[in-house]
Protein backbone atom coordinates (compact mmCIF):
# COMPACT_ATOMS: atom_id res chain seq x y z
CA UNK A 1 0.00 0.00 0.00
CA UNK A 2 1.21 3.50 -0.84
CA UNK A 3 1.91 5.82 2.09
CA UNK A 4 -1.01 8.16 2.56
CA UNK A 5 -0.69 11.60 1.00
CA UNK A 6 -0.32 13.46 4.31
CA UNK A 7 2.31 11.07 5.61
CA UNK A 8 5.18 13.59 5.50
CA UNK A 9 3.03 16.26 7.13
CA UNK A 10 2.10 13.89 9.96
CA UNK A 11 5.74 12.99 10.39
CA UNK A 12 6.66 16.68 10.61
CA UNK A 13 3.94 17.46 13.15
CA UNK A 14 5.13 14.52 15.22
CA UNK A 15 8.70 15.90 15.24
CA UNK A 16 7.58 19.44 16.11
CA UNK A 17 5.34 18.28 18.96
CA UNK A 18 8.03 16.04 20.29
CA UNK A 19 10.54 18.90 20.15
CA UNK A 20 8.09 21.16 21.98
CA UNK A 21 7.65 18.69 24.83
CA UNK A 22 11.41 18.22 25.14
CA UNK A 23 11.94 22.01 25.18
CA UNK A 24 9.26 22.48 27.81
CA UNK A 25 10.79 19.75 29.94
CA UNK A 26 14.14 21.51 29.62
CA UNK A 27 12.61 24.81 30.76
CA UNK A 28 11.14 23.03 33.76
CA UNK A 29 14.37 21.29 34.72
CA UNK A 30 16.85 24.16 34.15
CA UNK A 31 15.77 26.26 37.17
CA UNK A 32 15.91 23.19 39.39
CA UNK A 33 19.39 22.25 38.25
CA UNK A 34 20.53 25.89 38.42
CA UNK A 35 19.30 26.33 41.99
CA UNK A 36 20.90 23.12 43.17
CA UNK A 37 24.17 23.93 41.39
CA UNK A 38 24.25 27.46 42.82
CA UNK A 39 23.53 26.26 46.34
CA UNK A 40 26.17 23.57 46.06
CA UNK A 41 28.76 26.00 44.65
CA UNK A 42 28.22 28.71 47.26
CA UNK A 43 27.16 26.52 50.16
CA UNK A 44 29.86 23.96 49.53
CA UNK A 45 32.52 26.60 50.18
CA UNK A 46 31.14 27.06 53.70
CA UNK A 47 31.73 23.40 54.48
CA UNK A 48 34.30 22.65 57.13
CA UNK A 49 34.50 20.48 60.21
CA UNK A 50 33.50 23.36 62.47
CA UNK A 51 30.50 24.08 60.26
CA UNK A 52 28.97 20.81 61.43
CA UNK A 53 30.35 20.73 64.97
CA UNK A 54 30.18 24.33 66.11
CA UNK A 55 27.37 26.73 66.85
CA UNK A 56 27.06 30.48 66.32
CA UNK A 57 30.17 32.55 66.95
CA UNK A 58 29.82 36.34 67.10
CA UNK A 59 31.92 38.42 64.68
CA UNK A 60 35.47 39.17 65.79
CA UNK A 61 34.90 42.85 66.62
CA UNK A 62 37.21 45.01 68.72
CA UNK A 63 35.17 45.54 71.85
CA UNK A 64 36.13 49.16 72.40
CA UNK A 65 34.69 50.16 69.06
CA UNK A 66 31.16 49.05 69.70
CA UNK A 67 29.85 52.58 69.38
CA UNK A 68 30.92 52.58 65.77
CA UNK A 69 28.09 50.19 64.96
CA UNK A 70 25.60 50.92 67.65
CA UNK A 71 26.28 51.70 71.26
CA UNK A 72 23.23 49.65 72.21
CA UNK A 73 24.66 46.42 70.86
CA UNK A 74 27.67 45.10 72.64
CA UNK A 75 27.76 41.48 71.56
CA UNK A 76 27.56 39.21 74.51
CA UNK A 77 28.80 35.77 73.46
CA UNK A 78 26.64 34.17 76.15
CA UNK A 79 23.44 35.78 74.91
CA UNK A 80 21.72 33.25 72.65
CA UNK A 81 19.88 35.99 70.82
CA UNK A 82 22.86 38.29 70.37
CA UNK A 83 22.47 38.97 66.68
CA UNK A 84 18.77 38.49 66.24
CA UNK A 85 17.88 42.16 66.40
CA UNK A 86 21.03 43.61 65.06
CA UNK A 87 20.45 46.90 63.24
CA UNK A 88 21.86 47.34 59.80
CA UNK A 89 25.25 49.07 59.94
CA UNK A 90 25.06 52.69 58.85
CA UNK A 91 28.62 53.87 58.99
CA UNK A 92 30.55 51.07 57.47
CA UNK A 93 31.97 53.34 54.80
CA UNK A 94 34.18 55.09 57.30
CA UNK A 95 35.19 51.80 58.76
CA UNK A 96 35.99 50.32 55.41
CA UNK A 97 38.10 53.37 54.60
CA UNK A 98 40.38 52.03 57.29
CA UNK A 99 41.75 55.22 58.78
CA UNK A 100 42.49 53.85 62.21
CA UNK A 101 43.54 50.50 63.54
CA UNK A 102 40.16 50.07 65.18
CA UNK A 103 38.15 50.85 62.09
CA UNK A 104 40.44 48.58 60.15
CA UNK A 105 39.64 45.80 62.60
CA UNK A 106 35.93 46.45 62.18
CA UNK A 107 36.30 46.37 58.43
CA UNK A 108 38.15 43.08 58.74
CA UNK A 109 35.35 41.70 60.88
CA UNK A 110 32.83 42.55 58.18
CA UNK A 111 34.89 40.97 55.45
CA UNK A 112 36.11 37.97 57.45
CA UNK A 113 35.30 34.41 56.43
CA UNK A 114 32.71 32.28 58.23
CA UNK A 115 33.13 31.64 61.95
CA UNK A 116 31.41 28.92 63.91
CA UNK A 117 28.87 26.50 62.49
CA UNK A 118 25.23 25.55 62.22
CA UNK A 119 25.06 22.42 64.40
CA UNK A 120 22.34 24.11 66.45
CA UNK A 121 20.33 24.63 63.27
CA UNK A 122 20.74 21.04 62.08
CA UNK A 123 19.67 19.63 65.44
CA UNK A 124 16.84 22.14 65.70
CA UNK A 125 15.44 21.34 62.27
CA UNK A 126 15.57 17.60 62.94
CA UNK A 127 13.85 17.98 66.30
CA UNK A 128 11.19 20.50 65.29
CA UNK A 129 10.32 18.72 62.05
CA UNK A 130 10.58 15.26 63.61
CA UNK A 131 8.24 16.08 66.50
CA UNK A 132 5.90 17.83 64.06
CA UNK A 133 5.84 14.73 61.90
CA UNK A 134 5.06 12.55 64.93
CA UNK A 135 2.06 14.78 65.59
CA UNK A 136 0.93 14.76 61.95
CA UNK A 137 1.40 11.02 61.26
CA UNK A 138 -1.42 9.46 63.29
CA UNK A 139 -3.87 12.20 62.34
CA UNK A 140 -2.93 12.13 58.68
CA UNK A 141 -2.88 8.35 58.29
CA UNK A 142 -6.12 7.75 60.15
CA UNK A 143 -7.82 10.55 58.23
CA UNK A 144 -6.50 9.07 54.98
CA UNK A 145 -7.86 5.65 55.94
CA UNK A 146 -11.22 7.22 56.69
CA UNK A 147 -11.30 9.07 53.36
CA UNK A 148 -10.40 5.95 51.42
CA UNK A 149 -12.31 3.19 53.22
CA UNK A 150 -15.44 5.24 53.94
CA UNK A 151 -15.16 7.39 50.85
CA UNK A 152 -18.86 7.82 50.18
CA UNK A 153 -19.88 9.38 53.46
CA UNK A 154 -20.70 13.06 53.36
CA UNK A 155 -18.20 13.84 56.11
CA UNK A 156 -15.49 12.36 53.88
CA UNK A 157 -16.30 14.86 51.14
CA UNK A 158 -16.07 17.73 53.61
CA UNK A 159 -12.80 16.47 55.08
CA UNK A 160 -11.31 15.94 51.63
CA UNK A 161 -12.21 19.49 50.57
CA UNK A 162 -10.89 21.04 53.80
CA UNK A 163 -7.70 19.06 53.47
CA UNK A 164 -7.14 20.37 49.96
CA UNK A 165 -7.76 23.95 51.05
CA UNK A 166 -5.38 23.52 53.97
CA UNK A 167 -2.61 22.09 51.83
CA UNK A 168 -2.99 25.00 49.43
CA UNK A 169 -3.02 27.73 52.04
CA UNK A 170 0.12 29.81 52.66
CA UNK A 171 2.35 28.44 55.39
CA UNK A 172 2.46 31.76 57.23
CA UNK A 173 -1.21 31.18 58.07
CA UNK A 174 -0.29 28.10 60.08
CA UNK A 175 2.37 30.20 61.80
CA UNK A 176 -0.08 32.98 62.69
CA UNK A 177 -2.63 30.51 64.03
CA UNK A 178 -0.12 28.86 66.34
CA UNK A 179 1.31 32.27 67.27
CA UNK A 180 -2.11 33.42 68.46
CA UNK A 181 -3.26 30.12 69.98
CA UNK A 182 -0.03 28.96 71.60
CA UNK A 183 2.76 31.54 71.64
CA UNK A 184 0.61 34.42 72.90
CA UNK A 185 -1.11 32.17 75.45
CA UNK A 186 2.14 30.78 76.86
CA UNK A 187 3.93 34.11 76.41
CA UNK A 188 6.89 32.18 75.12
CA UNK A 189 8.38 31.28 71.75
CA UNK A 190 8.86 27.51 71.88
CA UNK A 191 10.11 24.77 69.59
CA UNK A 192 6.98 22.72 70.27
CA UNK A 193 4.87 25.56 68.88
CA UNK A 194 6.93 25.34 65.70
CA UNK A 195 6.30 21.61 65.55
CA UNK A 196 2.56 22.27 65.85
CA UNK A 197 2.66 24.79 63.00
CA UNK A 198 4.58 22.33 60.81
CA UNK A 199 2.17 19.53 61.78
CA UNK A 200 -0.71 21.66 60.48
CA UNK A 201 1.11 21.87 57.15
CA UNK A 202 2.04 18.18 57.07
CA UNK A 203 -1.34 16.66 57.98
CA UNK A 204 -3.04 17.35 54.62
CA UNK A 205 -0.07 15.95 52.70
CA UNK A 206 -0.05 12.73 54.71
CA UNK A 207 -3.85 12.50 54.55
CA UNK A 208 -4.17 12.84 50.80
CA UNK A 209 -1.19 10.61 49.99
CA UNK A 210 -2.52 7.90 52.31
CA UNK A 211 -5.93 8.17 50.69
CA UNK A 212 -4.56 8.01 47.15
CA UNK A 213 -2.30 5.07 47.96
CA UNK A 214 -5.10 3.13 49.66
CA UNK A 215 -7.33 3.72 46.65
CA UNK A 216 -4.70 2.03 44.48
CA UNK A 217 -5.04 -1.20 46.48
CA UNK A 218 -7.22 -3.47 44.34
CA UNK A 219 -10.82 -3.77 45.49
CA UNK A 220 -10.41 -7.53 45.06
CA UNK A 221 -8.18 -7.61 48.16
CA UNK A 222 -10.82 -5.93 50.30
CA UNK A 223 -13.46 -8.27 48.87
CA UNK A 224 -11.31 -11.30 49.65
CA UNK A 225 -10.84 -10.15 53.23
CA UNK A 226 -14.55 -9.46 53.60
CA UNK A 227 -15.35 -12.84 52.03
CA UNK A 228 -13.39 -14.49 54.85
CA UNK A 229 -15.56 -12.72 57.38
CA UNK A 230 -13.15 -9.90 58.16
CA UNK A 231 -14.63 -6.64 59.45
CA UNK A 232 -13.54 -3.45 57.69
CA UNK A 233 -10.97 -2.45 60.31
CA UNK A 234 -9.31 -5.86 60.08
CA UNK A 235 -8.98 -5.81 56.32
CA UNK A 236 -7.79 -2.20 56.49
CA UNK A 237 -5.02 -2.76 59.01
CA UNK A 238 -3.84 -6.24 58.05
CA UNK A 239 -4.35 -6.22 54.30
CA UNK A 240 -4.90 -2.79 52.79
CA UNK A 241 -2.48 -0.64 54.78
CA UNK A 242 0.52 -3.02 54.49
CA UNK A 243 -0.03 -3.23 50.75
CA UNK A 244 -0.07 0.55 50.42
CA UNK A 245 2.78 1.13 52.89
CA UNK A 246 5.56 2.01 50.42
CA UNK A 247 3.39 4.71 48.88
CA UNK A 248 2.36 6.07 52.25
CA UNK A 249 5.98 6.27 53.37
CA UNK A 250 6.68 8.32 50.25
CA UNK A 251 3.97 10.75 51.33
CA UNK A 252 5.42 10.94 54.83
CA UNK A 253 8.81 11.69 53.29
CA UNK A 254 7.30 14.47 51.20
CA UNK A 255 5.67 15.87 54.32
CA UNK A 256 9.01 15.85 56.16
CA UNK A 257 10.71 17.62 53.27
CA UNK A 258 7.97 20.23 53.17
CA UNK A 259 8.18 20.79 56.92
CA UNK A 260 11.98 20.93 57.04
CA UNK A 261 12.05 23.73 54.47
CA UNK A 262 9.36 25.94 55.99
CA UNK A 263 10.57 29.29 57.29
CA UNK A 264 7.59 31.58 57.74
CA UNK A 265 5.75 29.58 60.42
CA UNK A 266 8.99 29.15 62.39
CA UNK A 267 9.65 32.90 62.55
CA UNK A 268 6.37 33.29 64.43
CA UNK A 269 6.77 30.26 66.67
CA UNK A 270 10.32 29.09 67.47
CA UNK A 271 11.98 32.51 66.93
CA UNK A 272 15.48 31.08 66.58
CA UNK A 273 18.49 30.67 68.79
CA UNK A 274 22.26 30.88 68.65
CA UNK A 275 22.94 27.96 70.92
CA UNK A 276 21.96 24.30 71.06
CA UNK A 277 18.76 23.84 73.01
CA UNK A 278 17.41 20.41 73.74
CA UNK A 279 14.21 21.61 75.38
CA UNK A 280 11.14 21.75 73.15
CA UNK A 281 9.80 24.46 75.44
CA UNK A 282 12.39 27.08 74.58
CA UNK A 283 13.18 28.97 71.41
CA UNK A 284 15.25 26.82 69.07
CA UNK A 285 17.40 27.26 66.00
CA UNK A 286 16.43 25.81 62.62
CA UNK A 287 18.23 25.72 59.30
CA UNK A 288 15.70 27.79 57.35
CA UNK A 289 15.76 30.41 60.12
CA UNK A 290 19.56 30.52 60.04
CA UNK A 291 19.46 30.91 56.28
CA UNK A 292 17.00 33.76 56.64
CA UNK A 293 18.83 35.60 59.42
CA UNK A 294 22.33 35.07 58.11
CA UNK A 295 21.36 36.23 54.63
CA UNK A 296 20.25 39.52 56.17
CA UNK A 297 23.48 39.86 58.10
CA UNK A 298 26.00 42.55 57.11
CA UNK A 299 28.87 40.15 57.81
CA UNK A 300 30.24 38.35 54.77
CA UNK A 301 31.10 35.31 56.88
CA UNK A 302 27.51 34.95 58.05
CA UNK A 303 26.27 35.26 54.46
CA UNK A 304 28.47 32.31 53.64
CA UNK A 305 26.99 30.40 56.58
CA UNK A 306 23.54 31.14 55.15
CA UNK A 307 24.50 29.44 51.90
CA UNK A 308 25.94 26.59 53.89
CA UNK A 309 22.73 26.21 55.87
CA UNK A 310 20.71 26.20 52.64
CA UNK A 311 23.07 23.57 51.25
CA UNK A 312 22.69 21.37 54.33
CA UNK A 313 18.90 21.71 54.08
CA UNK A 314 18.94 20.55 50.48
CA UNK A 315 21.24 17.65 51.30
CA UNK A 316 19.11 16.73 54.33
CA UNK A 317 15.99 16.48 52.19
CA UNK A 318 17.96 14.49 49.63
CA UNK A 319 19.22 12.05 52.28
CA UNK A 320 15.72 11.59 53.70
CA UNK A 321 14.48 10.81 50.19
CA UNK A 322 17.17 8.24 49.53
CA UNK A 323 16.87 6.58 52.94
CA UNK A 324 13.14 6.20 52.66
CA UNK A 325 13.39 4.81 49.17
CA UNK A 326 15.88 2.21 50.33
CA UNK A 327 13.71 1.37 53.32
CA UNK A 328 10.47 0.99 51.36
CA UNK A 329 12.12 -1.26 48.81
CA UNK A 330 12.50 -3.82 51.57
CA UNK A 331 9.18 -3.10 53.28
CA UNK A 332 7.28 -4.00 50.07
CA UNK A 333 7.46 -7.69 51.04
CA UNK A 334 7.47 -8.63 54.69
CA UNK A 335 7.75 -11.81 56.72
CA UNK B 1 -24.68 -30.90 56.62
CA UNK B 2 -27.93 -29.67 55.27
CA UNK B 3 -29.09 -27.89 52.18
CA UNK B 4 -29.51 -24.22 51.40
CA UNK B 5 -33.08 -23.06 50.89
CA UNK B 6 -33.36 -19.82 48.97
CA UNK B 7 -36.85 -18.28 49.11
CA UNK B 8 -37.98 -15.11 47.33
CA UNK B 9 -34.43 -13.77 47.32
CA UNK B 10 -34.55 -10.40 45.58
CA UNK B 11 -31.45 -8.23 45.26
CA UNK B 12 -31.65 -4.47 44.80
CA UNK B 13 -29.14 -1.79 43.86
CA UNK B 14 -30.59 1.28 45.51
CA UNK B 15 -34.14 1.53 44.24
CA UNK B 16 -33.42 -0.65 41.21
CA UNK B 17 -34.39 -4.28 41.43
CA UNK B 18 -31.71 -6.46 39.83
CA UNK B 19 -33.28 -9.91 39.70
CA UNK B 20 -36.81 -11.28 39.95
CA UNK B 21 -37.42 -13.16 43.22
CA UNK B 22 -35.40 -16.36 43.20
CA UNK B 23 -36.49 -19.66 44.72
CA UNK B 24 -34.01 -22.48 44.63
CA UNK B 25 -32.67 -25.25 46.78
CA UNK B 26 -29.00 -26.09 46.79
CA UNK B 27 -28.01 -29.49 48.08
CA UNK B 28 -24.95 -30.36 50.11
CA UNK B 29 -22.14 -32.44 48.62
CA UNK B 30 -23.05 -31.19 45.20
CA UNK B 31 -21.71 -28.63 42.81
CA UNK B 32 -24.34 -26.23 41.58
CA UNK B 33 -23.44 -24.15 38.56
CA UNK B 34 -25.05 -20.81 37.80
CA UNK B 35 -24.85 -19.86 34.15
CA UNK B 36 -26.35 -17.15 31.99
CA UNK B 37 -25.49 -14.15 29.85
CA UNK B 38 -23.84 -11.01 31.21
CA UNK B 39 -26.15 -8.84 33.29
CA UNK B 40 -28.51 -11.68 34.21
CA UNK B 41 -27.71 -11.25 37.88
CA UNK B 42 -25.91 -14.54 38.49
CA UNK B 43 -22.99 -12.94 40.33
CA UNK B 44 -25.39 -10.73 42.25
CA UNK B 45 -27.35 -13.75 43.46
CA UNK B 46 -24.13 -15.54 44.40
CA UNK B 47 -22.98 -12.53 46.42
CA UNK B 48 -26.32 -12.49 48.23
CA UNK B 49 -25.63 -15.96 49.59
CA UNK B 50 -22.95 -14.73 52.01
CA UNK B 51 -24.20 -11.14 52.29
CA UNK B 52 -21.36 -9.72 50.21
CA UNK B 53 -23.96 -8.05 48.00
CA UNK B 54 -24.84 -5.48 50.65
CA UNK B 55 -21.22 -4.29 50.93
CA UNK B 56 -21.82 -2.36 47.71
CA UNK B 57 -23.14 1.07 48.58
CA UNK B 58 -26.92 1.21 48.43
CA UNK B 59 -27.29 -2.49 47.72
CA UNK B 60 -29.56 -4.76 49.74
CA UNK B 61 -31.62 -7.90 49.33
CA UNK B 62 -34.97 -9.18 50.57
CA UNK B 63 -36.14 -12.72 51.11
CA UNK B 64 -34.68 -15.57 53.10
CA UNK B 65 -31.73 -17.89 52.71
CA UNK B 66 -31.87 -20.78 55.15
CA UNK B 67 -28.59 -22.55 55.76
CA UNK B 68 -29.42 -25.38 58.13
CA UNK B 69 -31.33 -23.67 60.93
CA UNK B 70 -29.85 -20.24 60.24
CA UNK B 71 -31.59 -17.58 58.22
CA UNK B 72 -28.68 -15.73 56.65
CA UNK B 73 -30.85 -12.62 56.38
CA UNK B 74 -31.95 -12.67 60.02
CA UNK B 75 -31.18 -9.15 61.30
CA UNK B 76 -29.62 -10.74 64.37
CA UNK B 77 -26.99 -12.49 62.27
CA UNK B 78 -23.59 -10.81 61.93
CA UNK B 79 -22.60 -10.79 58.24
CA UNK B 80 -18.96 -11.43 59.14
CA UNK B 81 -19.92 -14.69 60.89
CA UNK B 82 -22.10 -15.68 57.93
CA UNK B 83 -19.11 -15.17 55.63
CA UNK B 84 -17.06 -17.50 57.76
CA UNK B 85 -19.61 -20.26 57.15
CA UNK B 86 -20.09 -19.33 53.51
CA UNK B 87 -16.64 -18.75 52.00
CA UNK B 88 -16.04 -17.03 48.70
CA UNK B 89 -13.47 -17.19 45.91
CA UNK B 90 -13.35 -14.44 43.35
CA UNK B 91 -12.63 -14.10 39.66
CA UNK B 92 -9.25 -12.48 40.26
CA UNK B 93 -6.96 -14.62 42.45
CA UNK B 94 -6.03 -12.64 45.56
CA UNK B 95 -2.51 -13.43 46.71
CA UNK B 96 -1.42 -10.84 49.23
CA UNK B 97 2.02 -9.69 48.17
CA UNK B 98 2.79 -8.31 51.61
CA UNK B 99 2.45 -11.81 53.07
CA UNK B 100 4.13 -15.07 52.28
CA UNK B 101 2.35 -18.18 51.07
CA UNK B 102 1.90 -19.49 54.62
CA UNK B 103 0.45 -16.24 55.92
CA UNK B 104 -1.84 -15.95 52.89
CA UNK B 105 -3.64 -19.01 54.25
CA UNK B 106 -3.15 -18.27 57.94
CA UNK B 107 -4.67 -14.79 57.70
CA UNK B 108 -8.22 -16.11 57.94
CA UNK B 109 -7.34 -18.44 60.81
CA UNK B 110 -5.71 -15.61 62.75
CA UNK B 111 -8.74 -13.45 62.04
CA UNK B 112 -10.93 -16.03 63.71
CA UNK B 113 -8.69 -16.27 66.72
CA UNK B 114 -6.26 -19.12 66.11
CA UNK B 115 -2.89 -18.09 67.55
CA UNK B 116 -1.16 -21.32 68.54
CA UNK B 117 1.74 -21.93 66.15
CA UNK B 118 1.29 -25.71 66.01
CA UNK B 119 -2.46 -25.40 65.37
CA UNK B 120 -1.80 -22.85 62.63
CA UNK B 121 0.86 -25.05 61.01
CA UNK B 122 -1.51 -28.00 60.96
CA UNK B 123 -4.49 -26.04 59.66
CA UNK B 124 -2.45 -24.30 56.95
CA UNK B 125 -1.00 -27.59 55.73
CA UNK B 126 -4.43 -29.23 55.77
CA UNK B 127 -5.98 -26.38 53.77
CA UNK B 128 -3.14 -26.39 51.26
CA UNK B 129 -3.45 -30.16 50.88
CA UNK B 130 -7.21 -29.85 50.36
CA UNK B 131 -6.53 -27.25 47.70
CA UNK B 132 -4.03 -29.68 46.06
CA UNK B 133 -1.35 -27.04 46.38
CA UNK B 134 0.77 -28.41 49.22
CA UNK B 135 3.25 -30.37 47.12
CA UNK B 136 3.87 -27.37 44.90
CA UNK B 137 4.38 -24.79 47.64
CA UNK B 138 5.68 -26.69 50.67
CA UNK B 139 9.22 -25.49 49.92
CA UNK B 140 8.28 -21.88 49.16
CA UNK B 141 6.02 -21.13 52.12
CA UNK B 142 8.11 -18.07 52.94
CA UNK B 143 7.91 -16.60 49.43
CA UNK B 144 5.49 -13.72 48.83
CA UNK B 145 2.04 -14.85 47.75
CA UNK B 146 2.21 -13.18 44.35
CA UNK B 147 5.33 -15.18 43.43
CA UNK B 148 3.05 -18.11 42.52
CA UNK B 149 1.53 -18.64 39.09
CA UNK B 150 -2.04 -17.54 38.37
CA UNK B 151 -3.49 -21.03 38.78
CA UNK B 152 -1.53 -21.56 42.00
CA UNK B 153 -2.71 -18.19 43.30
CA UNK B 154 -6.31 -19.20 42.68
CA UNK B 155 -5.79 -22.48 44.52
CA UNK B 156 -4.12 -20.45 47.27
CA UNK B 157 -7.26 -18.31 47.43
CA UNK B 158 -9.34 -21.48 47.70
CA UNK B 159 -7.03 -22.81 50.44
CA UNK B 160 -7.49 -19.57 52.35
CA UNK B 161 -11.26 -19.91 52.10
CA UNK B 162 -11.12 -23.62 53.09
CA UNK B 163 -8.87 -23.00 56.09
CA UNK B 164 -11.68 -21.48 58.15
CA UNK B 165 -13.79 -24.62 57.50
CA UNK B 166 -16.83 -23.16 55.74
CA UNK B 167 -20.00 -25.16 55.07
CA UNK B 168 -20.45 -23.58 51.66
CA UNK B 169 -17.94 -22.40 49.07
CA UNK B 170 -19.06 -19.78 46.56
CA UNK B 171 -16.91 -19.30 43.46
CA UNK B 172 -17.46 -16.32 41.17
CA UNK B 173 -15.99 -17.19 37.76
CA UNK B 174 -12.90 -18.66 39.43
CA UNK B 175 -11.27 -19.73 36.17
CA UNK B 176 -11.92 -16.81 33.84
CA UNK B 177 -8.48 -15.33 34.56
CA UNK B 178 -6.72 -18.68 34.14
CA UNK B 179 -5.35 -20.70 31.23
CA UNK B 180 -6.96 -24.06 30.28
CA UNK B 181 -4.48 -26.18 32.25
CA UNK B 182 -4.94 -24.18 35.43
CA UNK B 183 -8.69 -24.36 34.80
CA UNK B 184 -8.58 -28.15 34.68
CA UNK B 185 -6.66 -28.27 37.96
CA UNK B 186 -9.28 -26.08 39.64
CA UNK B 187 -12.11 -28.21 38.27
CA UNK B 188 -10.50 -31.42 39.52
CA UNK B 189 -10.04 -29.75 42.87
CA UNK B 190 -13.72 -28.80 43.04
CA UNK B 191 -14.76 -32.39 42.31
CA UNK B 192 -12.75 -33.64 45.30
CA UNK B 193 -13.91 -30.81 47.54
CA UNK B 194 -17.61 -31.51 47.06
CA UNK B 195 -17.25 -34.59 49.27
CA UNK B 196 -17.32 -32.29 52.30
CA UNK B 197 -18.82 -29.08 51.02
CA UNK B 198 -21.67 -27.41 49.25
CA UNK B 199 -20.24 -25.66 46.21
CA UNK B 200 -21.90 -23.01 44.09
CA UNK B 201 -20.00 -21.78 41.06
CA UNK B 202 -20.84 -18.94 38.69
CA UNK B 203 -19.30 -19.47 35.30
CA UNK B 204 -19.39 -18.09 31.77
CA UNK B 205 -17.96 -21.32 30.50
CA UNK B 206 -20.77 -23.72 29.55
CA UNK B 207 -18.38 -26.64 29.14
CA UNK B 208 -17.13 -26.02 32.63
CA UNK B 209 -20.65 -26.13 34.02
CA UNK B 210 -21.30 -29.35 32.10
CA UNK B 211 -18.02 -30.91 33.30
CA UNK B 212 -18.17 -30.19 37.02
CA UNK B 213 -21.70 -29.49 38.16
CA UNK B 214 -24.45 -31.79 39.39
CA UNK B 215 -27.14 -29.17 39.06
CA UNK B 216 -27.32 -26.12 36.87
CA UNK B 217 -29.28 -22.94 37.36
CA UNK B 218 -29.82 -20.86 34.23
CA UNK B 219 -30.43 -17.13 34.53
CA UNK B 220 -31.64 -14.90 31.70
CA UNK B 221 -32.25 -11.20 31.23
CA UNK B 222 -35.85 -10.09 30.89
CA UNK B 223 -36.17 -6.70 29.18
CA UNK B 224 -39.91 -6.81 28.63
CA UNK B 225 -40.57 -4.27 31.40
CA UNK B 226 -38.28 -1.72 29.73
CA UNK B 227 -35.36 -2.30 32.08
CA UNK B 228 -33.05 -5.26 32.32
CA UNK B 229 -34.19 -7.64 35.04
CA UNK B 230 -32.50 -10.95 35.70
CA UNK B 231 -34.53 -14.08 36.33
CA UNK B 232 -33.99 -17.72 37.14
CA UNK B 233 -35.49 -19.62 34.21
CA UNK B 234 -34.32 -23.16 34.83
CA UNK B 235 -32.90 -25.27 37.63
CA UNK B 236 -32.38 -28.96 37.15
CA UNK B 237 -29.84 -31.74 36.97
CA UNK B 238 -26.98 -30.61 34.74
CA UNK B 239 -27.41 -33.53 32.35
CA UNK B 240 -31.05 -32.60 31.89
CA UNK B 241 -30.44 -28.89 31.42
CA UNK B 242 -27.84 -29.53 28.77
CA UNK B 243 -29.69 -32.27 26.88
CA UNK B 244 -33.37 -31.48 27.16
CA UNK B 245 -33.87 -27.96 28.52
CA UNK B 246 -37.39 -26.92 29.28
CA UNK B 247 -37.06 -23.45 27.86
CA UNK B 248 -36.16 -22.60 24.31
CA UNK B 249 -33.98 -19.65 25.26
CA UNK B 250 -31.94 -21.96 27.51
CA UNK B 251 -31.33 -24.18 24.54
CA UNK B 252 -30.37 -21.21 22.37
CA UNK B 253 -27.99 -20.00 25.04
CA UNK B 254 -26.24 -23.25 25.86
CA UNK B 255 -25.91 -24.23 22.24
CA UNK B 256 -24.10 -20.95 21.60
CA UNK B 257 -26.60 -19.53 19.16
CA UNK B 258 -27.53 -16.67 21.49
CA UNK B 259 -25.67 -14.88 24.27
Amino acid sequence: MKPSTNYRWRKLVDRVMRGATVAATGCAVIPLVAIIAYVIALGGSAMSVSFFTDVYQPPDLPTQNDELINEEVPFNPDDPFANLEMPAPESTDGALAGESAESQAVANAYAAGPRGGVLHGILGTLMITGIGLLMALPIGIFAGVYLSEYRNERLATIVRFSSDVLSGSPSIVAGVVIYVLVVLQTEQFTAIAGSMALAILMVPIVTRTTEEMLKLVPEAMREAARGLGAPTWYSTFTVVLPTALPGIVTGVMLAFARGAGETAPLILTVLGSNVITMSMFEPMAALPLLTYRYTESPYIGENTLAWGAAFVLVVLVLIVNILVRLATRRVGVTR
Amino acid sequence: MSSMLIRQLTPFYGSRQAVKPVDMTVRANQITAIIGPSGCGKSTILRCLNRMHETIRGAYATGTVMLGDTDIYDPKEDPTMIRRRVGMVFQQPVALRTRNVYENVAVGLRLHGMTNKADLDGAVEKALREAVLWDEVKDVLDKPGNALSGGQQQRLSIARALAVKPDVLLLDEPCSALDPFATVSIEELLLTLKENLMIIIVTHNMQQAARVSDETAVFMVDTSSGQALGELVELDATSKVFTEPREERTELYISGRVG
